[in-house]
C-alpha cells in the first residue's frame, strides 16, 4: 500500500478540480465527490497505518517515494517525495479519517447553504494542503503545504464572507499565520544554508553533528515560530478564537483537530533540530505552558460555546507544545491524536447545538440534555475525556504528558522545573475540567429558555457524533501503561521510553479533574455560589479575562497607531519628496524657460545683429590660428 | 519547421496586424479586434512552439537569424533567444494576447488602439529576441512612443501627465543606457579592432576594471529607470493608474522587465566586474523598493495604484535576485520577471473589468463584489494570492529562489550591514504584501452585498480569456515549476560561469 | 593704383553702410536695401578676388551672378512681404514686426 501513498494527498485535490469545475451546479454529487475521494484516502491511510505496523518501519528508518520537483544544478534539488513512517502514517489516519467524518456531517449541517459544493470544495482542498503537509519528506515540501493550510483555512473562516466579522477573522488568520510563516520560512533557509538540504532524513544525520550549537538554537526557534501561529501559541494565538467565525464543521476539522496541530506535528517532525538545541527546547516547552494555563484561564469565562472551545483548543495545543519541549513526542503526538477524535466530537456537538438553537451564546441555551439526546450524551463524553477522566482517551494523553513534566528536571538538568511544570499542567487540568463542566452545566442541564424549540440533529450528523464518541473512549487504550505502551512503542524518536505506571499522577490528576467538576456543579449546577457575584467580586480579572488580556487591543492599536502612520508617512514622502523632485526638475526647467524668452524681442533686427556679431568673433577666433596672433 | 524564421516572424506578426487594421474601416469594429487577435495569436503560438522546442541540452542562443544591416558600423538585425529572454518573449505574448481581449470593449477610436498596440508590442518583442545592442536599443524606442500615445489618448486619472513623465523617465533611462552602449562600442572597437553590437562578441572583450564601473554605473541608472529602481520609480504608479487596460498589462506586464533583462544581459553580462561593484547598492534601494513600495500600496486608495505600489514592490526582488549574483538568485530573478508579469497582467484586466462597468476605482466606493461579480473576485483572489507568493502559484518559486539564493550571500555592506538582514526584511515585504493584499482583497470583494452595484455584470465570454489563461499559466508554472526553470537554469549557466570568473574589487561599500 | 586692397576697403564700407541699413533702419523697405547693399558689396569681393587672384578662372563671377539673382528673387519676395504686411496692418516699421514675440 505504501507505494500508492502519495495518493493520499492528491485524490481530494482531484475532487477539489472536479467540483470547481464541473459539478458545482449539483450540490449531492459535490458531496459525494469529495467523500468518495475522502474514502479512498483514508482507505489507503489505513492500509499504510497497517503496513507501518506489521513491518519494521521506524522514524530512523523510513520509506521515502520522490520525484524530481524543482532543480537549480549545483545549487538546489527539491523532490515531491512522500515520507513514510510511524509518525506520518498515525497522522494520515487521524487527518483522513477525521475529515471522513466531518465531510459526513457537513451534509446535514450545511443542507441549503448556496455555497455548498463550494464547501465540500474548500474541505477537499484543505484535506489535500494537510495530509501534504503531514506525508513530505522535506522543509520545503512541507513549508508549501503549511501556507496552502493557511490558505484553505482563511477560504474556509471566511466562507460567510458576506459578513464583516468572518471576513475580518479570515483576514486575521491568515495575516498571523503569515507572521509565523515568515519566522519559519527563515528557519528553513537557515538550515539550507548550513547543511545543504531540506530533506528530514538527510538533516536528521547532518544535524547532531553539527557543532554550534548556538546558531542552531537560533535555526530552531525561527523554526518554531511557524508553529506558534498555526498551533495558536501565546503571542500568535490571536486568530484562533476568531477563526470561529467559520462554518462549524470547519472549527471542528481545521481549528480543532488537524490544521492547529501540524505546528505540533511539525515540532514532532522536526525534532531533531530542536533536541540539538536544548535551550530552543526549554523556550518551546515554556511557550507551551505558558499558552497552555492563559487559555485555559480566559477559557473560563466566556460565553460562546466555540469560543470556550477554541481557547480549550489552544491550552490543549499549549499542551502538547509542552510535551515537545519536554522531549518527548511521544506524548505530545499521543495527546493530538487522542485531542483530534474529542475535539472533533466536541466542535461536532457544538454544532449540532447551534444548529438547533441558532445561538452560541451558552446562557441562551438550557436543558438541551432532554431534547437532544444523542448530542447530549456524545457532548458529555468528550468532555469527560477532555476534561481527563478516567478511562476516557483523555486521561491516558494527559497523563502521559503530566509524567513527562514531572521529568522535566532531568532533561534539562535543572531539578526545579519537574514540579513547575507538573503545576501547571495540573493547574491546567483542574481548569479544563471546570470550563467544560460549566459550559455543560449551563447549556445541557440548565433551566430551558422559553420559546426555545430545539430537536435533535439528521442522522447524517449525529452519526459522526457517535463514532466520535466511540474514538473518543478508546483511541486512549492504544497508548496505556496497561496495554504495553504500544503508542510509545511505536512513534518515538531514537528509542521508545515506556513509561511504568506511574499511580500518583493518575490518581492526583484524577482529583484534580475531578475537583474542577465539582466546582462547575457548585456554581453552576447546584448555583450554591452565584456566578454573578464572583463575577462582581473579582471584576477586575473577571474583565481582564473576557477581553482575553486586550492582546487584541494591543495589536490593533500596533497596527493603526504604528504601522499604519508608517505606511501613510512613506506615502507622503513618497508623494511629496521623491515625486516632488522628480516633478521639481521638470517645473524648473519650465521656470527657466519661463524666464529665458524674454530674450527673444520678436524684433529681427537685433536677431540680425546678434547672428552678425556671432559671425564676426566665429570668424576671428577662426582666423587667428592663421594670422598668428594680432 | 527548419529555416523558418521564428524570431522574425513573432515580431512582425503584430506589424503586420497592425498594417492590416490600418486598411480595415474604422467602423468594422470587431474585424479590428479580431485581426489584432489573431496577429497576437500568431505571436503566442510561436512563442509556444519557440519555448517548447528550445533544446535545453545545446543551450545558448537559439533560432538565430541574421540580415546585414549597417556593414559599416557592425549593425546586424540578428535575432537569437536563449534561456533568459525565452521565457520573456513567452510571457510578452501571453500578456498581449490576453490584453487584446482585455480591451475588447474599447470603443473609442478603436482602430488606432490596436495600431499603436502592435507596434508597441512588436517593440517589445524585439528587444527581447535580439542580439545586437543597437537594435535592442532601437527596439526599446519603439516600445515607447507608442505608450505615450496610447496613455496620453485613451488613458484616465490626469493622462497627459502620466503620459509625459513616462516618457521622459524612459528616455532619460535609455539616454542613459545609450551612452553606455556606446562607450561600449568604442571601447569594443578599440580591442577588437572592428566595431560590432553583437552582444556575444562583446561579451569576449576584456574590459579594464575602470571601464566597467563607468559602463556598469550607466547601465544601472538606464536599466534602473524601467525597472525601476527606488528612487526613479515614480513614473511607473502614475504611468499604471493612468494607462488603459491592455496597455497596464502590457506595461506593468512586460514593459517594466525590460529593465530587468536590459540590466542582466548589458549590464551583468557584460560587465560582471562592474557588477560586482555596484551590487551593494542595487541590493540596498531594492530593499527600499520592496518594503517601502509595500507600505506605500498599503494606503492607497485607488485601486490601480495599489497595483502599481505592488509592481514596484515585487520588481524589487528582481533586483535583489540580480544583486545577489548567484545561480538562485539570478534564476529567481527571471523566473520573478515571467511570474510577477503573469500575475500583474491578470490583476490590470480584472481591476479594467471592473472599472470600466463601475467608472470608480476608489476602493472605499466597493465592498460585497463578489456577489454580483464572483468571476471577477476569485480572479483577483488569486492574483493576490499569487502576489504574497502563495505556494502552488508561479510567483512563490520564484520569490522562494531569489530569497534563498540572497541569503547565500556572506557580504558585508558598510562594514556592519550583513547582507542577510536585507534578505530577511525582504522577506518581511511578504509579511506586508500580504496584509495589503488581503485588505484590498476584503475591502473590494467581500462585506454585504451593495445594491448600488447591482447593475454590475460578472465576467463572461471573452472577458474571461485573460482570467482563465492568465490564472492557468501561474497554476501550471506554480505546481510544475521545472517546466519553466529548467529552461531559465540553460539561460543563467553561462552568465554565472562569468560572474564567478570576474575577479572580486570590494563593492562600493 | 588700384589694387585689391582698396577693392576690399570700399567693400567693407559698403557692407557696413548695408549692415547699418538692415540693423538699425526702421522702414522695412530701407531694411531691404541695406540687405542689397550687403550683398552686393559681397559681389564686388567676389569680383575683386577673382581679377586679382584667379584671373584665369571665372568663379568669381559666377557666383556673383548667382548672387545678383539670388538677391532679386529675394528682393522680390521681400517686397511682397512688405506690401502684404503693410496692407494688413498700415504700418512697414520694423519695430511693430515683432509678432514673432512670446
Amino acid at each position: 500500500m505504501i507505494q500508492f501513498a502519495w495518493l493520499i494527498p492528491v485524490l481530494p485535490i482531484i475532487a477539489f478540480a472536479v467540483i470547481v469545475f464541473l459539478t458545482r451546479r449539483m450540490q449531492m454529487v459535490s458531496a459525494l465527490t469529495a467523500i468518495v475521494a475522502m474514502a479512498g484516502s483514508l482507505i489507503i491511510a489505513i492500509g499504510v497505518l497497517v503496513q507501518v505496523f506489521s513491518t519494521n518501519i521506524t522514524i530512523a528508518e523510513p520509506v521515502e517515494l520522490v520525484v524530481r520537483w524543482l532543480e537549480v544544478p549545483g545549487s538546489l534539488l527539491i523532490e515531491a517525495g512522500v515520507l513514510i513512517d510511524p509518525l506520518s502514517s498515525v497522522m494520515l489516519f487521524v487527518v483522513t479519517s477525521i475529515a471522513f467524518l466531518i465531510m459526513i456531517y457537513s451534509i446535514g449541517y450545511m443542507k441549503g447553504d448556496p455555497g455548498f459544493s463550494v464547501f465540500f470544495a474548500y474541505l477537499s482542498l484543505f484535506s489535500t494542503s494537510m495530509l501534504g503537509l503531514v506525508i513530505s519528506n522535506n522543509y520545503f515540501l512541507t513549508f508549501m503545504f503549511w501556507e496552502l493550510v493557511g490558505l484553505s483555512s482563511y477560504l474556509l473562516i471566511g466562507f460567510y464572507w458576506n459578513k464583516d466579522s468572518a471576513s475580518d477573522a479570515s483576514k486575521k488568520a491568515f495575516i498571523t499565520n503569515r507572521v509565523g510563516d515568515f519566522g519559519f520560512m527563515l528557519g528553513m533557509f537557515f538550515l539550507f544554508l548550513l547543511f545543504g538540504t531540506f530533506n528530514f532524513q538527510e538533516l536528521s544525520v547532518a544535524i547532531p553533528a553539527f557543532a554550534n550549537k548556538t546558531l542552531l538554537t537560533i535555526v530552531a526557534l525561527l523554526v518554531f515560530v511557524g508553529p506558534i501561529a498555526k498551533s495558536a501559541q501565546f503571542p500568535l494565538h490571536v486568530w484562533l478564537p476568531d477563526a470561529m467565525e467559520g462554518p462549524t464543521p470547519v472549527s471542528a476539522l481545521i481549528h480543532a483537530a488537524t490544521m492547529v496541530a501540524a505546528g505540533v506535528y511539525l515540532l514532532a517532525r522536526g525534532f531533531v533540530l530542536f533536541e540539538s538545541a536544548k535551550t530552543a527546547l526549554l523556550i518551546i516547552a515554556i511557550i507551551g505552558g505558558f499558552s497552555a494555563v492563559f487559555a485555559a484561564t480566559i477559557g473560563l469565562v466566556q460565553r460562546d460555546i466555540k469560543r470556550i472551545l477554541a481557547f480549550s483548543t489552544m491550552s490543549q495545543l499549549g499542551y502538547m507544545v509542552m510535551a515537545i519541549g519536554l522531549g518527548s513526542i511521544t506524548a505530545g503526538m499521543f495527546h493530538l491524536t487522542t485531542h483530534a477524535f474529542f475535539k472533533a466530537l466536541l466542535f461536532l456537538g457544538a454544532g449540532s447545538v447551534i444548529h438547533a438553537v441558532h445561538t452560541q451564546d451558552i446562557f441562551e441555551m438550557g436543558g438541551l440534555a432532554k431534547k437532544m439526546k444523542t448530542t447530549t450524551w456524545t457532548f458529555l463524553i468528550g468532555s469527560l475525556s477532555l476534561a481527563g477522566i478516567f478511562p476516557l482517551a483523555g486521561f491516558w494523553s494527559k497523563d502521559e504528558i503530566l509524567v513527562t513534566a514531572l521529568n522535566a528536571g532531568e532533561i534539562f538538568g535543572v531539578p526545579f522545573l519537574g514540579p513547575l511544570f507538573l503545576t501547571l499542567g495540573l493547574l491546567v487540568a483542574f481548569m479544563t475540567a471546570f470550563y467544560m463542566f460549566r459550559l455543560i452545566f449551563v447549556a445541557f442541564f440548565g433551566s430551558e429558555q422559553a420559546g426555545q424549540e430545539a430537536h435533535e440533529s439528521p442522522i447524517s450528523m449525529t452519526f459522526p457524533l457517535v463514532i466520535l464518541a466511540v474514538f473518543a473512549i478508546f483511541a486512549g487504550f492504544i497508548g496505556t501503561p496497561f496495554t504495553d505502551n504500544g503508542f510509545a512503542a511505536w512513534v518515538y524518536y531514537g528509542h521508545p521510553h515506556l513509561p511504568e505506571p506511574n499511580y500518583f499522577i493518575m490518581i492526583f490528576s484524577t482529583i484534580v479533574a475531578f475537583a474542577g467538576i465539582l466546582f462547575a456543579w457548585i456554581i453552576y449546577g447546584k448555583k450554591a455560589i452565584s456566578a454573578e457575584k464572583l463575577a462582581v467580586r473579582f471584576s477586575a480579572i473577571h474583565t481582564l479575562l473576557y477581553n482575553k488580556y486586550y492582546i487584541d487591543e494591543a495589536y490593533q492599536w500596533f497596527f493603526d497607531k504604528v504601522f499604519l502612520r508608517i505606511a501613510d508617512g512613506c506615502r507622503w514622502f513618497d508623494r511629496t519628496i521623491v515625486d516632488g523632485i522628480a516633478d521639481g526638475f521638470g517645473d524648473g526647467l519650465r521656470e527657466m524657460g519661463a524666464r529665458l524668452r524674454f530674450i527673444q524681442t520678436g524684433n529681427l533686427q537685433n536677431y540680425a545683429l546678434v547672428i552678425f556679431a556671432a559671425v564676426v568673433i566665429i570668424a576671428l577666433w577662426l582666423a587667428v590660428p592663421v594670422l598668428g596672433g594680432i | 519547421m527548419d529555416g523558418f524564421p521564428i524570431l522574425l516572424s513573432i515580431v512582425l506578426a503584430p506589424i503586420i496586424g497592425a498594417l492590416i487594421i490600418i486598411l480595415i474601416p474604422e467602423k468594422d469594429e470587431m474585424v479590428i479586434k479580431i485581426t489584432a487577435a489573431l496577429a497576437t495569436f500568431v505571436s503566442l503560438v510561436l512563442s509556444l512552439y519557440a519555448f517548447i522546442t528550445y533544446d535545453k541540452s545545446v543551450g545558448g542562443l537559439q533560432f538565430l537569424q541574421d540580415f546585414i544591416w549597417v556593414e559599416r558600423f557592425g549593425i546586424n538585425l540578428s535575432f537569437g533567444v536563449d534561456g533568459i529572454s525565452l521565457p520573456l518573449v513567452l510571457l510578452t505574448a501571453i500578456v498581449i494576447f490576453t490584453g487584446v481581449f482585455a480591451s475588447w470593449d474599447m470603443k473609442n477610436r478603436s482602430k488606432e488602439f490596436f495600431v499603436f498596440l502592435l507596434v508597441l508590442v512588436a517593440g517589445v518583442f524585439g528587444v527581447f529576441v535580439s542580439r545586437d545592442l543597437f537594435w535592442f536599443y532601437l527596439f526599446f524606442e519603439v516600445a515607447v512612443i507608442p505608450m505615450y500615445v496610447l496613455i496620453g489618448v485613451w488613458g484616465s486619472t490626469r493622462k497627459e501627465y502620466a503620459a509625459m513623465k513616462l516618457t521622459i523617465y524612459l528616455l532619460v533611462g535609455s539616454a542613459f543606457a545609450l551612452i553606455g552602449i556606446i562607450a561600449l562600442y568604442l571601447y569594443a572597437k578599440g580591442q577588437l579592432g572592428y566595431g560590432t553590437f553583437d552582444i556575444a562578441t562583446l561579451s569576449t572583450v576584456n574590459f579594464d576594471i575602470a571601464f566597467q564601473k563607468f559602463a556598469f554605473f550607466l547601465m544601472m541608472i538606464g536599466f534602473g529607470f524601467l525597472v525601476p529602481m527606488w528612487p526613479l520609480h515614480t513614473w511607473s504608479p502614475d504611468g499604471h493608474v493612468a494607462a488603459p487596460t491592455a496597455v497596464s498589462m502590457l506595461h506593468a506586464g512586460v514593459l517594466m522587465k525590460l529593465g530587468g533583462y536590459g540590466l542582466i544581459r548589458a549590464g551583468v553580462f557584460l560587465f560582471p566586474i562592474g557588477a560586482k561593484f555596484w551590487a551593494p547598492l542595487i541590493a540596498v534601494l531594492c530593499i527600499v523598493n520592496v518594503v517601502y513600495g509595500a507600505m506605500v500600496a498599503m494606503v492607497q486608495k485607488d485601486l490601480k495604484f495599489v497595483i502599481g505600489y505592488s509592481s514596484v514592490s515585487h520588481m524589487g526582488y528582481v533586483l535583489l535576485g540580480i544583486a545577489s549574483m548567484n545561480y538562485l538568485s539570478l534564476d529567481g530573478a527571471v523566473a520573478q520577471m515571467f511570474a510577477h508579469g503573469i500575475m500583474t497582467a491578470l490583476f490590470f484586466a480584472l481591476v479594467g473589468n471592473v472599472y470600466h462597468k463601475a467608472h470608480t476605482r476608489e476602493i472605499a466606493a466597493f465592498g460585497g463584489l463578489a456577489h454580483q461579480m464572483p468571476r471577477v473576485a476569485a480572479g483577483f483572489l488569486i492574483g493576490g494570492l499569487a502576489s504574497l507568493g502563495l505556494p502552488g502559484l508561479n510567483n512563490f518559486v520564484a520569490e522562494a529562489l531569489i530569497f534563498l539564493g540572497s541569503w547565500r550571500v556572506e557580504k558585508i555592506l558598510f562594514g556592519f550591514l550583513h547582507f542577510r538582514v536585507l534578505s530577511i526584511l525582504a522577506i518581511f515585504g511578504v509579511v506586508v504584501t500580504a496584509i495589503y493584499v488581503l485588505r484590498v482583497v476584503q475591502k473590494v470583494f467581500f462585506g454585504p452585498r451593495n445594491p448600488k452595484w447591482d447593475h454590475l455584470t460578472d465576467a463572461k465570454g471573452v472577458e474571461m480569456v485573460p482570467i482563465v489563461i492568465l490564472v492557468g499559466v501561474l497554476l501550471l508554472f506554480g505546481i510544475f515549476p521545472s517546466l519553466l526553470i529548467d529552461t531559465i537554469n540553460v539561460g543563467i549557466e553561462p552568465l554565472v560561469a562569468k560572474i564567478a570568473a570576474a575577479v572580486e574589487i570590494g563593492g562600493i561599500f | 593704383m588700384v589694387g585689391l586692397n582698396e577693392y576690399l576697403i570700399f567693400a567693407a564700407i559698403l557692407f557696413c553702410i548695408g549692415l547699418y541699413g538692415a540693423v538699425a533702419k526702421k522702414n522695412a523697405v530701407a531694411v531691404l536695401m541695406g540687405i542689397e547693399l550687403m550683398l552686393n558689396s559681397v559681389n564686388i569681393n567676389l569680383i575683386a578676388f577673382n581679377r586679382f587672384l584667379t584671373p584665369s578662372e571665372v568663379t568669381g563671377q559666377v557666383f556673383a551672378i548667382i548672387v545678383v539673382v539670388v538677391a532679386a528673387a529675394e528682393v522680390a519676395v521681400g517686397l511682397a512681404l512688405i506690401l502684404n504686411i503693410y496692407r494688413q496692418r498700415l504700418t512697414t516699421d520694423v519695430n511693430d514686426l515683432d509678432w514673432l514675440k512670446w
